[in-house]
């Protein structure tokens, strides 16, 4: 077998999208930087408000979570309902600040990433820190486009919720930009920056 | 005395909530397309391209253009002519927006009680503000409104003292804490005069206006090319990732106010603009 070809190292912010399977390995996501792009392929899993205060409420007893989400990916989304054939209908990002209350617990607790779209609180990024994890941001008006990129979609936990509930979502491609990364990289500030007058 | 069956303003309703959460408008797609054109930001022209991709399959394969399809918000002009026949009015608006959720295959979310937050199921009730005015005509404007810019919209009671620039300095302070949270480039609507409420009022039906029309006031349509330029100044770009174009339009609409009094009000509109008008 041939040695694998030396891979160049990447600048941050790097445009070409790199393609990752999910769950993503530790030293994968210290590889990434805030700006880059990457096209996720493999399981993610859904969960917005109403899961998130669940799941924090049952980790603060003790008490085991509906679905292991040790070294998985959170994808803060509350899909359209899917038409007949299809997997799902538009699968855009919710606002992730309002889950900056729950997040810190979920990224002790194993979770490696998160997919959403905006700001996270200085506790938030500290901890995507400490815990070695990533935030992904997507685009929430390209709702269209991403929910074409799931393949299959099965609620796993709090089906009461309806849209709010937990769905194990297989993706494919799915396109993503790095927004904190765990080395204290912001794109939101970092492009702000770079573009005030 | 024109009479309108309920039941047409039912239909009306499910139509209008299927449509703009489908096919983007005209007025949009040109203001998007605009955008692009204007974009400096590398990373922001690869966003207006994928929102305007994203348009495309959307109206071509009946994907919702995004997954918060929105409160649906109502202004009705109602005509004074007009008789509404069998049927009380806002439940004929209301099954509209249960028909037009359910058969459209999009996202019910409005919860019944702000605290105690069971979702109705169907999109209903939707948020109706109505106008009796001259003539035998029923208008209906109808805004899918997402949170996630609704959110991020504010409102002040200034002074009269602190005058246009206050107005300029909080419409653009408003923006910059928003940062990338309400889905940039927005639609900005403001609403200057009135009262607290009706300051709200209009800047959501600011929204309302073709996208990038000037006021037809001038003193509104200067404020209006100053706020856009000074937001467009901050840099938070399409998708909040740095770029020159944060605000695609800035609706200003006023109306006299009290002596002791300055309302403004900020409502912001995401990429994500839906927006729609039925006559009857």
């Amino acid at each position: 077998m041939s040695a694998a070809p030396a891979v160049p190292p990447r600048e941050a912010g790097d445009a070409t999208p790199r393609a990752l399977a999910t769950p993503l390995a530790r030293a994968e996501i210290e590889r990434l930087h805030a700006g880059d792009e990457v096209l996720l392929s493999g399981v993610i899993y859904t969960a917005r408000d109403a899961a998130h205060e669940r799941l924090t409420r049952l980790l603060a007893a003790g008490d085991p979570l509906p679905v292991d989400l040790g070294g998985e990916i959170i994808y803060y989304c509350g899909p359209t309902p899917a038409r007949p054939g299809r997997p799902i209908g538009s699968a855009g990002p919710t606002t992730a600040s309002r889950m900056d209350p729950y997040t810190p617990a979920l990224l002790e607790h194993g979770v490696r990433g998160m997919i959403g779209k905006g700001r996270r609180s200085a506790a938030v990024k500290d901890a995507i820190r400490r815990f070695g994890a990533v935030y992904f941001a997507a685009v929430e008006g390209t709702a269209a486009l991403l929910g074409r990129c799931v393949r299959s979609a099965e609620v796993v936990a709090f089906p009461d919720l309806g849209a709010e509930a937990v769905y194990r979502l297989v993706v494919e491609r799915f396109p993503v930009v790095v927004a904190n990364d765990c080395h204290g990289g912001d794109v939101y500030e970092d492009g702000r920056a770079m573009f005030r007058r | 005395m024109r009479t309108v069956p309920a039941g047409a303003i039912t239909a009306a309703l499910r139509d209008l909530c299927i449509t703009v959460n489908h096919r983007m408008g005209a007025d949009m797609l040109a203001a998007l397309e605009r955008a692009r054109a204007a974009e400096e930001s590398e990373i922001g022209r690869a966003v207006l391209a994928r929102l305007l991709e994203n348009a495309r399959v959307a109206r071509e394969e009946w994907f919702p253009i995004c997954q918060d399809t929105g409160t649906v918000v109502v202004f009705l002009d109602l005509g004074q002519d007009v008789h509404v026949d069998g049927g009380d009015l806002d439940k004929a608006i209301d099954e509209g927006v249960r028909r037009g959720y359910r058969e459209g295959y999009l996202r019910a979310s409005m919860v019944r009680g702000p605290l105690t937050r069971q979702n109705t199921g169907d999109n209903t009730p939707a948020i109706v503000y109505t106008r009796i005015v001259p003539g035998d005509r029923i208008t209906l404007s109808v805004l899918a409104k997402g949170a996630g810019c609704d959110n991020m919209s504010r409102l002040a009671m200034l002074t009269p003292a602190e005058g246009r620039e206050g107005v300029v300095e909080f419409v653009t302070r408003t923006i910059a804490e928003a940062g990338p949270n309400p889905s940039p480039p927005l639609i900005v609507g403001v609403g200057l005069g009135g009262t607290f409420e009706q300051a709200a009022l209009l800047a959501k039906r600011a929204l309302l206006r073709r996208v990038g029309d000037p006021s037809p006031e001038p003193d509104a349509a200067a404020l209006e090319a100053e706020l856009l330029r000074r937001i467009n100044d901050l840099g938070i770009g399409p998708g909040g990732f740095g770029g020159r174009i944060t605000a695609l339009a800035v609706h200003v609409e006023q109306h006299p106010t009290h002596i002791a009094s300055l309302p403004v009000a900020v409502n912001l509109d995401c990429h994500s603009h839906r927006a729609g008008q039925a006559v009857l």
